[in-house]
């Protein structure tokens, strides 16, 4: 199972809490997914955050607090020093966003601010492009996991860039690594697992789905076996067709 | 005091982010504070003083991907 920052969690799977139809249904699909990370958020309490926290204390799920929607460096670490007292982790999703429309990271800033919180003794989990020079910088700032996406946040679009994932694992591996953002379906988890990812962090493909609680243990259902298969050692593809049939004793028949 | 709460225009009876917490009913909540952007902890709020205009944010933990 992966260990991060020197703690193992129960499970590949990272669900995040946001956009079920309700509390309820919330806690069913955490329970159905076994996730071992819940990702929560901080904002403006307007009442409802107090029944908030004891739902998600209860889910029995290690919390990672994130820095969504913050678009600088000084945003990001005054949030992760709220989380931090709030929730008494020193764990911190990383996220500094650089444009709008695709949710992609600022990743100039995020080094930054990654640099600035492993100082003061944060745990960094960023949520990172699959840049290789990058991710270097964000291990260099003291990062011990990077989480590239997998596509833009929400999208469902899966892996976008295969290749680069790949590159990435193979540039990289002792560094827990993560696919954050962008899977929709169960094969698209079941690929990164399969890449040698040691997890998938996902929210609005269960929480969006018809049925969340189903769709929660069907990506459970992926991640382990796509974790199953990367410890199976894939036969490598090929261009040709093999007969998997013996051809010797073939009977003459013509 | 005329402060901004949370992006919002209000005029409290504080002269600290103690007070302004206490006076908004909020002493007891499990909130974190920031002050002009700044983060204030739970065991300074009593000595972050307040002056006309500033902004207070209160935050608390909420859903999220």
């Amino acid at each position: 199972m992966p260990v991060f920052y020197g703690t193992e969690v129960a499970s590949p799977l990272m669900l995040g809490t946001a956009q079920y139809p309700s509390p309820a249904i919330l806690a069913e699909a955490f329970r159905a997914s076994g996730a071992g990370i819940a990702t929560v958020s901080l904002r403006r309490e307007a009442g409802g955050g107090q029944d908030f926290l004891r739902l998600v204390e209860s889910l029995g799920a290690r919390l990672l607090p994130n820095t969504a929607g913050c678009h600088s460096a000084r945003e990001a670490v005054t949030t992760a020093q709220m989380a931090r007292e709030l929730l008494g982790t020193d764990w911190i999703k990383l996220e500094v966003i650089g444009h709008a429309d695709l949710l992609a990271p600022d990743v100039f800033q995020l080094v930054e601010a990654a640099r600035t919180l492993s100082a003061d003794g944060f745990k960094v989990f960023p949520y990172c492009t699959e840049d290789l020079s990058v991710c270097e910088r964000l291990l260099d700032a003291g990062c011990e996991v990077l989480m590239p996406w997998g596509a833009p946040i929400g999208s469902g679009l899966g892996l976008g860039n295969p290749h680069g994932l790949r590159a990435l694992r193979a540039a990289f591996p002792d560094v827990p690594l993560v696919v954050d953002a962008g899977i929709g379906l169960p094969s698209h988890a079941a690929a990164a697992m399969e890449m040698g990812f040691d997890a998938v962090l996902l929210n609005t493909a269960v929480a969006r789905a018809g049925d969340p609680v189903a769709m929660a243990r069907a990506m459970a259902q992926a991640v382990e076996a796509g974790r199953a298969a990367h410890g199976a050692d894939p036969m490598e593809p090929r261009e040709m067709a093999v007969p998997s049939t013996p051809v010797i004793g073939k009977a003459f028949l013509a | 005091m005329k402060l901004t709460i949370n992006g919002e225009p209000r005029d409290v009876d504080a002269a600290t982010v103690a007070e302004a917490l206490a006076a908004l009913g909020m002493a007891d909540a499990r909130v974190a504070t920031a002050l002009n952007g700044n983060f204030v902890a739970a065991t300074l709020r009593g000595a972050a003083r307040l002056s006309p205009g500033d902004a207070l944010e209160i935050v608390a933990p909420m859903q999220g991907g």
